[in-house]
């Protein structure tokens, strides 16, 4: 793409970041770094995710910085987080995770 | 199954988990250290806290999770449970049954229960936040008694060192590797992780199900090796699994190093970052693997070596768990939930069958054909059998409702300041599920009373040089076909003048009247009698023990009350077994016919008119074998006319310790009878407690046995407004 502008690429990953659609997320992923100066992904529809799921996080991060493009994760749904959590991961990703109060609150306050 | 349908589930399995979970929580109290019992505690939350999470009930989940955080702890030895512990937690035990009920009722949780659940959540913070340095200090030391041989330095850590490389195939075959890491949080705590990601691919290059994780975990458990190397049954094959005890040898850290040759460097700086060794360590390490080099050549093979040690007990760990497995899935199998409706639909099924059976049996005996009567006899055999097993389904132990009660003693005795013990007893004793169900409240008020009235006070106690603890017995037991429940406590006993004086004062029984000391404790049972000097906030004002006479008169039971001064009182409530089919015998007074429930039925006494000396509608006695027996003619009780027969016979009933004689005129045999509820019309009726259709068709009126002895003892009825008394 031969713009001048910087060109974000946004995309939304809904339902499962697992095994199933790892493949799937791959070469959107390739394609959006190929395409665009910087990455978003919101990751906010996520509900469900595993060590595939995680694998691919890091190889994405990895591609992404191997380009010297930014990728962002954003907008870490519970599930997301607590796997971050679990594997003390955080810090290697550097993405702002906001801990939403919502989780102690509960859903009917 | 749907939502719904999955969801009342959750809520009765919570409901019982929350019931085990406070048994388990009172037993504690006795037995702080009973790993089993705090084991049990946490399973049940993280059960709760489990299946709420699948219906996304963030509340309950959120909740539960603290109280489970904090359960984690003590289950760690991080934590003594003591006094206040076990009131905060009985406290949340409670809070989460509120938060259920209120699900159960359709309904968000009101402003009081949240403010609770704050308070209960930023309760149960402050144990999370507490320094376990006094907990450390009781930690059991035996790995400090690993044998110092070879190089004997120590790792100065009391974590265990798990070191994980997930095999390729992992997640193709279906597992997860977070699942692992989320099983080992339920095994001890995960002090710290560091996730090892260099293996993974290139973004390009990456196969979606290949799995190139590992991770270098320090873990704190009180597990032991096999329990945590059991959590990695399903992928030992095709990982590297390494797990150190605390405390090992230096060695041993070196040789973990050893078997990852490509990673020396940086697992040994992973082994500092994770804080499973001092840097200092990891020099001495370093250069004890450079002295192996040249001295020695066989670090892997000794870690295979190892390894085939270890294996033994492993795979008998993995065996014995898969057994384990099998017998929870046969117990879990062993019995099933019913929706009790269905339940009544087959008793009502039964009865029906009953009623046909008796029919059939009576047109083969007017047949007299032999062949059908055989097949007759054999079909109300059979039909027995069904009636038995069909009732014993809805027979369910009173063990459960005993549990309840430690509960309510533990804190009421609190409450009171009273050291009271709970004793149970014949807990296996089975009735009539929804006998249990209506028995409950009386029971709670006879307990609270015993509690407050009955036991004394400590001070009191030892002045009459008592222990200082007081014994409150709940026992249960058949007797005659009725089951007998029975609150018993040691305390000072009723108090008969008193008792008298007050029952005088409200006009219950006349100021000369002669009644026996066991017949004056009756009279707390009459409406609006209370002896309570105070009226306490537990009991005593005067509304309890005639509420619990009339509940348990509805299930067509009696109450009795002994007491010996000085010594303690005891209640005991009679029950029937069930409600709804009996074995009956049938009688006839004139041209109608009666059923008296057979297990009542003591004996029959054969006897001509002039022999009974009955003067119409008053009530006589006989002497049995030297005994004095009460009778009464049906015939007056019922007021049945057309009875011309010469003959009478004695049908000696029993209730409890009194027994009464029924004249009637004719004895017809057994027969097994459904019970149909009284209408409204006929709750008037006096001595009968439901009717029965007969074989033949006829509607029979069932004899209240219980009611009719306490109508034959006329005088005293009349006087003391419906109390039973002796006859």
């Amino acid at each position: 793409m031969g713009d001048a502008r910087i060109q974000l690429g946004q995309f939304v990953i809904e339902g499962e970041l697992t095994i199933y659609r790892v493949t799937e997320l791959q070469q959107t992923l390739l394609d959006l770094l190929r395409r665009c100066d910087a990455v978003d992904a919101d990751l906010s529809q996520v509900n469900e995710i595993d060590g595939a799921g995680l694998q691919w996080m890091v190889a994405a991060k990895r591609e992404a910085n191997r380009q010297h493009k930014p990728l962002r994760f954003a907008g870490h749904s519970r599930p997301v987080q607590e796997a971050l959590d679990l594997c003390d991961l955080g810090a290697f990703f550097g993405d702002q995770v906001v801990i939403s109060s919502q989780a102690w609150e509960g859903a009917g306050s | 199954m749907n939502l719904d349908d999955a969801l009342k589930t959750f809520i009765n399995e919570s409901r019982e988990l929350l019931e085990q979970m406070e048994e388990a929580l009172l037993g504690i109290e006795q037995q702080p250290d009973d790993a089993e019992l705090i084991n049990g505690i946490f399973r049940a939350a993280h059960t709760i806290k489990g299946s709420a999470g699948l219906f996304g009930l963030e509340q309950i989940v959120a909740f539960t999770h603290v109280a489970e955080s904090v359960l984690d702890r003590v289950r760690d030895s991080l934590l003594v449970i003591d006094a206040e512990l076990v009131a905060i937690l009985l406290a949340s035990r409670d809070h989460i049954g509120s938060l259920i009920d209120h699900l159960a009722q359709g309904e968000t949780p009101d402003a009081a229960t949240h403010r609770q659940g704050s308070e209960l959540t930023e309760r149960l913070h402050r144990y999370l936040n507490q320094t376990p340095a006094a907990a450390r200090a009781a930690m059991p030391v035996e790995h400090a008694q690993i044998p110092e041989r070879e190089t004997g330095r120590v790792a100065d850590t009391d974590n265990w060192h798990i070191s994980l490389r997930f095999g390729r195939e992992v997640l193709r075959n279906g597992m997860d590797p977070l699942a692992f890491l989320r099983y080992l949080g339920t095994l001890g705590r995960i002090v710290r992780i560091v996730t090892l990601t260099d293996d993974i691919p290139a973004l390009s290059e990456l196969d979606a199900e290949g799995c190139w994780l590992g991770f270098e975990i320090v873990f704190s458990s009180e597990a032991d090796k096999a329990t945590i190397e059991s959590a990695f049954d399903f992928v030992r094959e095709d990982s590297h699994i390494r797990i150190l005890p605390p405390r090992s040898r230096i060695a041993e850290y070196l040789r973990l190093i050893d078997a990852l040759p490509n990673e020396d460097m940086r697992l040994g700086e992973i082994l500092v970052r994770c804080g499973t060794l001092t840097p200092a360590e990891l020099d001495s390490m370093l250069e004890m693997q450079r002295q192996g080099d040249a001295t020695e050549h066989a670090p892997i093979g000794e870690v295979l070596v190892e390894q085939k040690v270890v294996q033994e007990p492993v795979v008998e760990a993995a065996l014995v768990r898969q057994k384990q497995i099998k017998e929870n899935r046969n117990a879990q199998n062993a019995s099933i939930r019913v929706d009790s409706a269905r339940l009544d639909q087959l008793i009502n099924l039964v009865g029906e069958l009953i009623i046909v059976g008796s029919s059939a049996n009576l047109i083969a005996r007017q047949i007299a054909h032999p062949a059908l009567l055989e097949v007759t006899y054999n079909m109300t055999r059979m039909v027995e059998e069904v009636r038995d097993s069909a009732m014993s389904l809805r027979m369910v132990q009173i063990g459960a409702t005993f549990s309840r009660f430690q509960r309510v003693v533990h804190d009421v005795a609190q409450e009171l300041g009273k050291d009271i013990r709970l004793e149970i007893s014949g807990g296996e004793t089975e009735l009539d599920k929804t006998v249990v169900e209506k028995i409950t409240d009386p029971l709670t008020h006879l307990v609270r009373n015993a509690m407050d009235h009955g036991i004394e006070s400590r001070a009191q106690r030892a002045a009459n040089g008592k222990p200082e603890q007081g014994v409150l017995r709940l026992n249960a037991w058949h007797e005659s076909g009725s089951i007998v429940i029975e609150v018993a406590d040691d305390g000072g006993g009723l108090n008969t003048e008193k008792i008298r004086a007050k029952a005088i004062e409200r006009g219950l029984i006349a100021a000369d009247a002669g009644l026996s000391e066991h017949d004056i404790h009756q009279l707390i049972f009459a409406a609006g009698f209370s002896t309570a000097d105070a009226v306490s906030n537990l009991s005593g004002r005067g509304v309890g023990m005639d509420v619990v006479r009339s509940n348990i008169e509805s299930l067509r039971g009696s109450v009795e009350l002994l007491s010996q001064a000085g010594a303690g009182t005891a209640v005991r409530i009679h029950l029937p077994l069930t409600l709804a089919i009996i074995d009956g015998f049938l009688v006839g007074v004139g041209r109608e016919r009666y059923v008296i429930p057979l297990e009542t039925v003591e004996e029959c006494i054969q006897f001509s008119v002039t022999e009974l000396n009955l003067a119409s509608g008053e009530a006589g006695y006989m002497d049995l074998r030297g005994e004095v027996l009460p009778c009464v003619r049906l015939r007056d009780v019922f007021d049945v006319r057309h009875s011309s027969a010469t003959r009478e016979s004695i049908v000696v009933v029993r209730h409890g310790a009194r027994r009464v004689g029924l004249v009637v005129n004719a004895l017809y045999g057994e027969l097994q009878a459904v019970i149909k509820p009284l209408g409204r019309l006929f709750e008037a009726a006096q001595g009968v407690g439901g009717f029965t259709i007969l074989g033949d068709g006829e509607v029979t009126p069932v004899i209240d046995v219980a009611r009719l002895i306490e109508l034959s003892a006329g005088p005293l009825h009349s006087r003391a407004g419906g109390l039973p008394a002796a006859a």
